[in-house]
Formats: C-alpha cells, sequence, structure tokens
C-alpha cells in the first residue's frame, strides 16, 4: 500500500477563458491561487494516513493495551484537575454525561447504520426519544425500576427501528433520508400532542435507577453525576465490543458490501434488505438504550430534549470523525459535544462557529478526522466515493475540463 | 376525527391547500433541480428561501410601507419585493454554491460530506440572521388589502391566495419553458442525464451547476415573498418547515422531475389542509409526513418517477 495520496485533480487546470474583463480575471487569479493551494496539500504529507497504517500494522497484543490505557484514562477522566482544562466553565462532571458520553454512545450507534450499512437516517432522535419515553411512562405510571426498563427500552426501540425500516428500507438513499427524517419530526410531535405522554410538558419524577449495594460509584442520584458517567461509559464499552465483533463477522462484511454497491452485494447472494433491516435494529437498540439513561439522569424529559437538531449533531459527529471508523466516530462525537461547552465564552456564536466549521472540514477533510482504514485506501487510489449512500455511483468528480 | 369538518370545510381547504400547495411546490424546484443535476439534497435551501422573505421584509421597510396601497403602487411595490426576494434568494444560492459545495465537488468527496457541508451552511445562516435580526417572529406590513374575490360552494377566495397561487403557476411554467426550451435548458437536462456525456459534448458543467442553483434560489425566491404576503411574518427558522415539506413534495412528486414537484407540492398542500381539518391542526405534520410513507411504499421513486433527464422533465 503506497502512501502517497494520488490526487485526482492532477491534470492541469483548464485554460482560462478568453479575456471576458475584471470578473474574468479576478476569477482566474482565484483559480491560480486554489492550484497552488492544492498543490501544496498534495505534497504535504498524509499524516493520519501514515499513522493509521502504521498502527493498524502493530501486533494486537498493543491494540488491547492501548485500549486498556484508553479505558483507565476514561475512568479517571471525571476528576476535578481534569474539568479545570477541559471545562473552566460548566460542571465538567456533568458536562461529561451530557453531552459528552450520550453524544459518543448515539454516534456509535448512529455509525452502525449510516458508517457500516451505509443507510442514511436523519431521525435517529427518534430512537432515543423512544427509550427516554419508555424509562419515563413505565417508571412513573407503572412503577418499573430502571433496570427492568432498560432490556424493554432496547427492545421497543429496536421494534421500532423495524417497523420504521420494514416498509422503507426498499427505498434508496435519499428517499430513506427524509423518510427517517420525518419519522423523527413524527415522533416528536406525537410526544408533544398526546397528552398521555404529557404534551409539551413532557413527564417529570423519573426515578433514579436503585443503587446497586453499597457502592458510591453505583448509587444513582441528583447530586453526583458520575455514578452515571460510569453507568454510559461501561455501555459505551459494551457497545464498542459488540460492534468489533459485528465488523468482523459475516454481518459487518455483509453490510460493508452492501454499502458499497448494494446490487453487486444482491447479486453475490447477500439478502440486502435482511441485513440493512438488522443495522436498522442494532443502531435503533443502541438509540433506545442511551434514551433510557439519558431519562434517568435529566429526571424530567420534555419533547424539546428530541429536537431534529440533535440528529443533525450526532450525523455530524459520525461524518466529522470518519464514518464508519469506531475511534473517529467516537472522537467526532466527543468533539461535537465538548467544544460548544469548553467555549461558553462564545455562547451566543456557538452554532454559527459549529456550521461554519462542519462547512470547512468537509471542503479540506470530506474523509472526515480519522477515516477508516477501507476509506483512506480509497482516498489514496482516488477513488472519491460519491455513490456510498446512494443508489447512483457518479464515478468521476464533475470537474472533466470541456 | 372531525369528518363533517373535511365536509364542511372542503371548499376553503382546498383554497387553502392549493395556497400552502403552490409555495411548497415552488420550493420544492430548487431541491428537484439541484438533484437533478447533482444528486445532492442541498439541505440549505430552506434557509435560502428564508433570505428570500428577509429581503422582500427589508424591501418594504426600505420604501417606507405601512399599509395596504392600491392601483399602481401596489402592482410596483408586489413587483419590487418580488425581485428583491428573487435577486437575494438566487445571488446566495449562488455563492453557497461556490463556498459550500464546489470545492467538495472539486475533490471528489462522498454525497454524505456534501450533505454535512449543506447542514453546516444551514446552520450558519440561520445562526447568522437570529444574531443579526433576532429570534422573534418580524411582522410584514400588510401591502395588499385582502378582499373575498368570488366564492366557490361556500369557500372564500381571497385576493392574496389567488396571487400566490396564479404567481406560483406562472412561474412554474416558465421555468418548464426555459429547461425545456433554451440551450442552458437542454444542458441542465443533459448533465441531469449524464454528466459525463455532457461534458463531452461540450456543456460547460459548472455553468450549468451555476444555473441550476441561481434557478432553484430565484423559484425560492417567489416563494418566499409570496409567503410573505400570504402570512406576513418571518422568522430565523421560518425556512425550516416549509423547506422539509418542499423536500417532502419534491420526493413525493418523484425528485428529479420538475412536474413532479409541482404535483408534489400541489397534492401535499392539499392533503395536509385537509388532514388538518379531520385531524385538528397539531396533527397536519404527522399527517403530511405519514403519506410521504404511504406514497412512497407503493411508488417508491415519486408519483411521477424521477425524470429531469427526460423530455417529461
Amino acid at each position: 500500500m503506497t502512501t502517497q495520496p494520488e490526487d485526482p485533480e492532477a491534470a492541469p487546470p483548464p485554460p482560462p477563458p478568453p479575456e471576458r474583463g475584471r470578473l474574468a480575471q479576478l476569477t482566474a487569479s482565484a483559480d491560480h491561487v486554489r492550484e497552488r493551494l492544492r498543490g501544496v496539500r498534495r505534497n504535504l504529507p498524509d499524516i493520519t494516513g501514515i499513522v493509521g497504517a502504521w498502527w493498524d500494522r502493530r501486533p494486537k497484543w498493543q491494540h488491547w493495551i492501548a485500549m486498556l490505557v484508553a479505558l483507565v484514562l476514561a475512568v479517571l477522566a471525571p476528576a476535578t484537575s481534569v474539568g479545570r482544562i477541559m471545562a473552566p466553565s460548566s460542571d465538567w462532571k456533568t458536562i461529561l454525561f451530557n453531552p459528552i458520553g450520550v453524544y459518543v454512545l448515539l454516534a456509535m450507534g448512529l455509525n452502525i447504520v449510516v458508517g457500516l450499512a451505509g443507510l442514511l437516517d436523519l431521525g435517529y432522535v427518534a430512537f432515543f426519544a423512544i427509550g427516554s419515553y419508555a424509562l419515563a411512562t413505565l417508571a412513573t405510571k407503572q412503577h418499573w425500576n430502571f433496570w427492568a426498563v432498560l432490556p424493554v427500552g432496547v427492545v421497543i426501540a429496536a421494534a421500532a427501528g423495524v417497523i420504521l425500516g420494514a416498509p422503507t428500507l426498499r427505498l434508496r438513499g435519499d428517499y430513506l433520508a427524509i423518510v427517517t427524517l420525518g419519522f423523527g419530526e413524527i415522533i416528536r410531535i406525537v410526544a408533544n400532542n398526546s397528552n398521555w405522554l404529557g404534551g409539551p410538558r413532557g413527564i417529570s419524577n423519573i426515578p433514579h435507577p436503585p443503587a446497586i449495594g453499597h457502592i458510591k460509584a453505583l448509587t444513582y442520584g441528583v447530586l453526583d453525576p458520575k455514578p452515571y458517567y460510569y453507568l454510559v461509559l461501561a455501555m459505551i464499552v459494551l457497545v464498542i465490543f459488540i460492534v468489533r465483533r459485528l465488523e468482523r463477522s459475516r454481518v459487518g462484511r455483509a453490510w460493508q458490501a452492501i454499502g458499497e454497491d448494494e446490487d453487486a452485494a444482491e447479486l453475490m447472494g447477500v439478502p440486502a434488505f435482511k441485513f440493512k433491516l438488522w443495522a436498522f435494529a442494532m443502531g435503533a437498540a443502541i438509540g433506545g438504550m442511551c434514551g433510557v439513561l439519558f431519562a434517568a439522569k435529566q429526571i424530567a424529559i420534555t419533547p424539546d430534549n428530541f429536537q431534529f437538531l440533535l440528529s443533525v449533531l450526532i450525523l455530524a459527529a459520525v461524518v466529522l470523525g470518519g464514518s464508519g471508523n469506531l475511534p473517529g466516530v467516537m472522537l467526532g462525537a466527543f468533539l461535537v459535544a465538548w467544544l460548544p461547552e469548553r467555549f461558553r465564552s462564545l455562547q451566543n456564536y456557538r452554532f454559527l462557529i459549529f456550521g461554519a466549521a462542519l462547512v470547512a472540514l468537509m471542503i479540506f477533510r470530506p474523509q472526515g478526522l480519522l477515516p477508516s482504514r477501507r476509506r483512506r485506501e480509497e482516498m489514496v487510489a482516488g477513488e472519491g466515493g460519491m455513490g456510498r449512500l446512494g443508489a447512483e455511483v457518479m464515478e468521476t468528480p464533475l470537474e472533466t475540463p470541456a | 376525527m372531525h369528518f363533517h369538518n373535511l365536509v364542511d370545510q372542503f371548499w376553503p381547504s382546498t383554497v387553502d391547500g392549493l395556497t400552502v400547495g403552490a409555495i411548497y411546490a415552488l420550493i420544492a424546484l430548487g431541491y428537484t433541480l439541484v438533484y437533478g443535476v447533482l444528486k445532492l439534497i442541498n439541505f440549505a435551501h430552506s434557509e435560502i428561501f428564508m433570505i428570500g422573505t428577509f429581503a422582500s421584509l427589508f424591501l418594504l421597510h426600505g420604501l417606507d410601507i405601512k399599509g395596504p396601497q392600491a392601483g399602481a403602487t401596489l402592482v410596483g411595490v408586489l413587483l419590487l419585493s418580488l425581485l428583491a426576494a428573487m435577486g437575494a434568494s438566487g445571488i446566495a444560492a449562488v455563492l453557497l454554491e461556490r463556498i459550500a459545495y464546489r470545492p467538495l465537488r472539486r475533490r471528489g468527496a462522498s454525497r454524505l460530506a456534501a450533505l454535512i457541508s449543506a447542514i453546516g451552511a444551514s446552520l450558519f445562516l440561520q445562526e447568522f440572521f437570529a444574531l443579526r435580526y433576532g429570534r422573534d417572529l418580524l411582522p410584514f406590513p400588510r401591502v395588499l388589502k385582502k378582499s373575498t374575490l368570488f366564492t366557490i360552494g361556500g369557500g372564500q377566495v381571497r385576493n392574496d391566495k389567488m396571487v400566490v397561487f396564479l404567481a406560483a403557476i406562472i412561474m412554474m411554467v416558465v421555468l418548464d419553458r426555459f429547461v425545456n426550451g433554451t440551450r442552458l435548458g437542454r444542458g441542465i437536462r443533459a448533465t441531469a442525464q449524464d454528466p459525463e456525456t455532457a461534458v463531452l459534448m461540450g456543456v460547460n458543467i459548472d455553468r450549468v451547476v451555476v444555473a441550476t442553483f441561481a434557478l432553484g434560489g430565484m423559484m425560492a425566491g417567489v416563494a418566499a415573498m409570496l409567503y410573505g404576503l400570504r402570512f406576513e411574518n418571518t422568522q430565523y427558522i421560518a425556512g425550516f418547515l416549509p423547506g422539509i415539506k418542499a423536500f417532502t413534495a419534491a420526493v413525493l412528486g418523484g425528485i428529479g422531475n420538475i412536474r413532479g414537484a409541482l404535483l408534489g407540492g400541489l397534492v401535499l398542500g392539499l392533503l395536509e389542509t385537509y388532514g388538518a381539518s379531520v385531524l385538528g391542526s397539531q396533527w397536519k405534520d404527522v399527517f403530511a409526513f405519514a403519506i410521504l410513507v404511504v406514497v412512497l411504499m407503493f411508488r417508491p421513486t415519486g408519483l411521477l418517477g424521477e425524470a429531469l433527464s427526460r423530455a417529461r422533465a
């Protein structure tokens, strides 16, 4: 494998158009500058590519040690001294659970759908909402305890994934996107309009999970967010384990094949619909699990907790980090959750900057911060990647000089 | 369920549905054109529409209009605000393509990356307007004195609704003629059909893409001006719901298909209004999305199919 990227734009720039006044000149000089910049970018070594390839070649025990170190660091993270650096203007332990932990878990769930199976889901927040409302209703009306609701919430969310997926997963790319977007909005509006679910005021007085034993780290309450952080951390570790196993299984390979080219996969005997439904259900289950946990910590939930914007943020986290690559996705989610909290002083400008940053990042690094190995190889081979997530493959960028 | 409402309110609902549907259809054209050529969901199109409403509002403020006008002044003011909205939206759409999409296109980035870039641009524009002009609803001055033109079966057809509906239809016919009858329109159709062959045949792709965004933006501008006339307010998130509905309409009619966008918009507007009269207006949006799901289950490429490229487009 070569590490020297072969830019698909190696062709010389198109000749400037015949003299057409000032504007044409300006455009021509802008093109020239862009061409120069592109040249500089081409000659820069692809750091993440090199490091990534080197890391992939390390023996397995080193990977395990790295993961162990990461886990130890994650367990030590709620320390106050860390908080002073990471979040001087907000309560670090609280934001470590929500948004950071919650976003990471949600992004890992959505990554199964978007990154692995290549299905564009714009309404992922729906499953999160379903999990939350499952706990809220069962705990306040039926007096179930958290640990009993957790598996039920997961199953309900997964079932919702199947119910949404069964009629719609036969749709291709962008049709699926709008249908899932609609589903996300439907769930929120239904919660908003139904008196049984509390209407716009939502449901409050959701009980905390009962403590396990008398261990401080497992005693849930209002005062200390740390036990919740450890719980979300445990779920994240569980999901990492599951996703790692799945990726290397027949299911994972089937998802990759479908994501690459659904028709070809189908011809090779991969039952695409079945596996897409699986991906949807898995993603939904993780979203639901996260929702149950969120509602317990939050004590009160309202439909406004489940805005379309959350779906967008999670999707942005997945793509930003490197769709399909678990460490990348987690990094992306961490950044999307943490940066706005870190720069609270910029309050009003947060989303303005976030929006501009998304555009800039996609322009300079469309493959994400830590792209998956497969994606890196594609970039090196100059395959671009149009067609992932869509029915129509546009093999070449629309750039060939006329 | 209040089916008697539907029966009682059938004609008024039809008038309202066609009016709002016409606005959806105009916005949907922008989604459909861009999708047809670039296979990209232009997520920031709703903000292009929002910019149009602001432009039209600022023109009215600039002309210092506070009350209803009549005669030639009225026509002049309406035309000027139409031009302002079309201009602002068109320019915004072209700039958007330049800044947020063209660099990605050049690098052959994935469509998912383009979608995220679009979402980023959308957030940026919303926040920009929220910071600059506040987060409250901004009222439009009433330019057109609302009066009933005529009644059909108990439904009063007001002059503003009539203007909205007719203007929308006229603009759509003009666009349809443009795409089917001009050289540039032929370029757009050729690119939608097969970009590589279009390039080989001498189509300037960049020009086609700019034209596509400009046309879509201008149509959104028309929709924005009509929206201001009909609903008389705007806000930094004014584009969100009409944008989503318009995208739904485009998909409903068959995305990439210009006549599909018209049909999808009108059908969605009508069904949504009927649904609201039966189920109550808080369920309107749920009903609209449910229709989309049902239609796509039976016609996976929308009512008219995807066909910007074909002659039907």
